[in-house]
């Protein structure tokens, strides 16, 4: 086994009173997608920030592999109007890069038409969109990204994670996601650390699926909610082990169709699962 | 050519609005206006040590101007205080301290206008060459960072996840900020230099894309208003510093008709 991209050894960190990270744990490999879910307030920006080393940790290290290039996208990025700001600037943000891979990064996420729109006019999944092609001309090792669908409709972010997901495969990079969309989540991630303050659980999503600290943290419908999703999963799993390349499209089709049809009650995890039900 | 007072007073004005106007873009972007206004007003307690300790006053203005910056780097590393409140301190402090430490100055009257609203008309070539090799120098370093402080305006987590040091481009955009000021007094004054920092790269904002044409835009801008307030205060003999700031905020005006007009055209 190579060395982890990012390993964080017993994390901790306070603010005031208030312990935010309690002795945390956490490596990322080479290639791998892993996903941090937990409760609002349960400090997984927090940990995804000391990790990226934007806030430092009252005790424990992080270690880095040096040199590593990392592509981070925020939740939320706000660019004042004050500053003039077109797609393709905001894309050359921190490293130069020519027109033409300006172009070719945003046709793979599928923006090209905003090339030369300023950024205060994107609507929200535009805006996200370019982020992430923005952090693709750094060909990164490991892709951040901090509730990556946030402010997006729910058809965009189904759309979204299966970027994602072709963006892990070309680039061959790990990805550290944090999320709260939790049967989209489960469906493409390797690894899943159930987050609460600690580790709560971690490990592939059947594990953690069946964990009852899991369960308690989101009650046993939504969980259930999670297995549904699961199911097809596994199916994914299994025929891209027999036929590589042949049906990931059919898949996503799938994952798509199945979206769309919880997308028309617009209801929270647990009506979902009535539904289901 | 140097001889003429005129001249010395153009190119004076124009260099300093060629360096004026890329800073003063940022101070925009960052919402740094009251903080340039406080490094401006602690300039005059400059002057004063400049005169009691025998240096030269313009250094004594760009010394206390680096003082301030870091007196304000450091104090906005606590929470408990606003940063509007700790600048609104510090900027009525230091220029009430000066005013005090000017009247103790013996034997030179000191004229307290000059400083407070400039006196471009009497920019000597010394002047010239300090904002030549100063300013020009503060420009090369804006230049060479700026990529990075851009990166850093624009979201400073994304700027801190891939490897820029946050921290120390904002201190050394103070301390620039700080040598820029200093330099500037003599010529727009403690009162002014704020205007002539953030009209400018206001009107470039109308017609700017990108952050780029913004800090070009305002060097224009201001360039513009430098020659706009000489050609005022030659024919009015009105004071040429608020003649300067005057035609900075005409040609604001301007933009601010014109641009809603351009963008009418651009689209039919």
């Amino acid at each position: 086994m190579t060395a982890p991209l990012i390993e964080g050894r017993g994390l901790s960190l306070s603010f005031g009173n208030e312990r935010v990270l309690d002795n945390v744990t956490l490596s990322i490999a080479a290639g791998e997608i892993m996903t941090l879910i937990g409760p609002n307030g349960a400090g997984k920006s927090t940990l995804v920030k000391t990790l990226l080393g934007l806030q430092r940790a009252d005790e424990g290290e992080v270690i880095r592999k040096p040199g590593l290039r990392i592509g981070y996208v925020p939740q939320k990025l706000s660019i004042d109007q004050v500053l003039p700001m077109t797609a393709k600037r905001f894309l050359t943000l921190t490293r130069a890069a020519s027109r033409a891979d300006c172009e070719k990064v945003l046709a793979q996420v599928g923006a090209s038409h905003v090339i030369d729109n300023q950024m205060s006019s994107l609507s929200g999944g535009e805006t996200q969109r370019v982020m992430l092609a923005r952090t693709l001309l750094l060909r990164p090792e490991l892709l951040v990204l901090d509730e990556p669908t946030q402010g997006v409709d729910v058809t965009g972010q189904a759309e979204l994670y299966r970027l994602i997901d072709d963006i892990r495969r070309e680039f061959n990079c790990a990805v550290l996601m944090i999320s709260h969309d939790l049967h989209l989540v489960m469906a493409k991630t390797d690894h899943v650390v159930c987050f609460n303050r600690h580790v709560c659980c971690s490990g592939i999503p059947e594990t953690v699926r069946q964990h009852p600290e899991y369960r308690s943290l989101f009650g046993d419908q939504a969980a259930d909610a999670i297995g549904i999703y699961h199911h097809a999963h596994d199916h994914e799993h299994d025929l891209s082990g027999h036929v590589v390349d042949g049906c990931g499209h059919d898949h996503s089709l799938d994952h798509d169709h199945s979206h769309d049809h919880h997308a028309h009650s617009g209801a929270g995890v647990k009506e979902r699962v009535g539904q289901v039900k | 050519m140097m001889d003429d007072f005129l001249t010395r007073a153009v190119i004076g004005g124009i260099l300093l609005a060629c360096v004026c106007g890329p800073f003063g873009a940022f101070i925009v972007w960052r919402r740094m206006a009251f903080f340039g206004d406080t490094l401006a007003h602690s300039a005059l307690l400059g002057v004063a040590l400049g005169l009691l300790l025998g240096v030269d006053v313009r250094i004594g203005m760009i010394a206390t101007c680096l003082a301030a910056a870091l007196i304000l780097a450091i104090g906005q590393r606590q929470s408990r205080l606003g940063n509007d409140t700790v600048l609104g301190m510090l900027a009525h402090s230091t220029l009430a301290l000066g005013m005090v430490a000017l009247a103790f100055v013996q034997g030179v009257a000191v004229d307290i206008m000059a400083y407070l609203f400039g006196d471009i008309l009497a920019v000597n070539v010394a002047d010239i060459w300090l904002l030549a090799l100063g300013g020009g120098s503060a420009l090369l370093m804006l230049i060479w960072m700026w990529r990075p402080l851009l990166a850093v305006t624009v979201s400073p987590e994304i700027a801190a996840a891939e490897g820029i040091p946050v921290e120390r481009l904002r201190l050394i955009f103070m301390l620039l900020m700080a040598v820029v000021i200093g330099m500037a007094i003599k010529i727009v004054g403690v009162l002014l230099i704020t205007a002539l920092l953030i009209v400018p790269a206001a009107s470039a904002r109308f017609f700017a894309r990108t952050p780029e044409q913004m800090a070009i835009g305002a060097a224009l801008f201001g360039a513009g208003a430098v020659m706009g307030g000489i050609s005022l205060s030659w024919h009015i003999d009105s004071p040429a510093g608020p003649s300067i700031v005057i035609s900075a905020a005409m040609l604001f005006l301007v933009c601010c008709c014109v641009s809603p007009i351009l963008r009418c055209m651009h689209k039919t």
